[in-house]
């Protein structure tokens, strides 16, 4: 019997991405490989324009690399056309972006089912799915309010919830904790561990190394090259040691 | 740490001997700082040398017990009273090194840096993790290891964003000195710009 480890979720092999062509060319990553299990959470850090947005893009299939492979559950992105990866962007992958990207129209629930319902489910399914989902980021009571009657915590928990409706085994965060508090910057973190804990694989970007302290692994980014990375050690006597006591 | 004014303190409660001082510190502080019997012993000859606490005997099964005099209990009360003071002047290893790092030549200050973010980044890994499954356990009695798992994020969050000062800063001191380089930000967004202001009154 094989002993296996956890299921890669998402995989990132030599990616590299360049804009623009000859003298102009900017390479905003450079053959990076880069994977993330089930049940792993791990934190991007780098400094703006370091290449860490566009990791997130390229995982998500928001983008493609010039050269490399994306596999998101062993499926290489490159393979797909643009309706397969809008499929699978909606069935598998989950996006929370910094600035929530709500529809002020639509209520929490309604906002949380709608990548179901675009994908066909039907819309009572979809609702329960979404209630669901709320229930899963704390917030049950708050189905039926718009954007404007919540707060912002509120709302990054409503964009957390449609990341993690139906199924999706990948969820990709990019600063989302950027417009709150840090007490309720604290509440997202807590949110995205848990998912992570439930067994999602979570790739958040983030300048915030207190944030990224929730992650098992924190990989640091520069020039579009991945140059070191920190994991926890759960060392109790280092904790210790720290209080200089 | 002083454990001479924690046990007074806990002596301010009630009588206690040595063995029941050492449990009841434990106890109330997490068990984040462990004690040594023989250090609670040493402390009670001390404090008892003092005046601040009396020997009350043995109580029929072998513990010598103590109580506070009234002079502990001022004591107690004044230590409450004041501030932890901060060592002065801090002694910061890592201050030292980078100040020597970079008045010598051939030493690659930026590897420094990051080795440094990498160990920091991971204790506060750890503290945040810590944090989180204290605070899980719901235990009452957790109270004070989660304000000094506080304390730690607090503090090693601070170091990480100090070291991308120093970073912005090395940029900026290599880019004074006509090192041909493209503007850059630190790992937290800070950029040689925002950090000119510190820069300028280093070279003063």
């Amino acid at each position: 019997m094989s002993v296996q480890g956890p299921r890669q979720v998402l995989e990132l092999a030599k990616v590299s991405r360049t804009f623009g062509r000859g003298a102009t060319a900017v390479a905003a990553l450079r053959e990076v490989d880069l994977t993330v299990s089930a049940g792993e959470f791990v934190a991007v850090m780098g400094p703006s324009g370091s290449g860490k947005s566009s990791l997130l893009s390229l995982a998500g299939g928001l983008d493609r690399p010039t050269s490399g492979g994306v596999f998101v559950e062993s499926t290489p992105l490159a393979g797909l056309g643009l309706n397969e990866l809008a499929r699978l962007r909606r069935r598998a992958v989950g996006y929370v972006f910094q600035d929530f990207n709500l529809i002020p129209i639509l209520s929490a629930a309604e906002n949380v089912a709608l990548p179901l319902e675009l994908d066909g489910v039907q819309a009572r399914k979809a609702h329960r799915q979404a209630l669901d989902a709320l229930r899963l980021v704390g917030i049950p009571e708050l189905a039926d309010r718009f954007m404007d009657e919540m707060s912002g915590g509120q709302q990054q928990r409503v964009a957390i919830a449609r990341a993690i409706v139906g199924d999706r085994r990948l969820i990709l965060a990019d600063e989302p904790t950027g417009a709150l508090d840090s007490t309720t910057g604290h509440g997202v973190m807590e949110v995205l561990r848990e998912r992570a804990d439930a067994g999602a694989a979570v790739m958040l970007v983030t300048h915030e190394a207190r944030h990224a302290a929730w992650a098992d692994r924190v990989v640091f980014i520069r020039d579009g090259r991945i140059v070191d990375e920190a994991a926890a050690m759960h060392d109790p006597a280092m904790l210790l040691a720290r209080t200089g006591l | 740490m002083s454990i001479r004014h924690s046990l007074l303190a806990l002596l301010q409660d009630q009588p206690r001997y040595g063995y029941q001082l050492r449990v009841e510190f434990e106890d109330r502080t997490g068990s984040t700082w462990p004690l040594n019997i023989g250090q609670v012993y040493t402390t009670l000859d001390r404090l008892e040398r003092d005046g601040l606490v009396s020997n009350d005997g043995g109580d029929g099964e072998g513990h010598v017990v103590y109580s506070i005099t009234a002079a502990g209990k001022a004591e107690v009360q004044g230590w409450f009273a004041t501030p932890v003071e901060r060592s002065n002047p801090p002694r910061n290893e890592l201050a030292i090194k980078l100040a020597l790092a970079v008045t010598l030549p051939g030493v690659d200050v930026a590897a420094i840096i990051q080795a440094q973010r990498v160990a920091s980044m991971r204790a506060l890994q750890d503290c945040t993790k810590s944090r989180r499954d204290t605070a899980a356990s719901h235990r009452p009695g957790d109270t004070a290891w989660l304000l000094v798992l506080d304390s730690l994020i607090f503090q090693t969050e601070a170091e990480v964003r100090w070291l991308d000062l120093c970073e912005a800063r090395m940029v900026q001191l290599s880019q004074t000195a006509g090192t041909q380089g493209a503007v850059r930000k630190t790992s937290n967004g800070v950029t040689v710009e925002e950090a000119a202001p510190l820069n300028a009154e280093t070279r003063r």
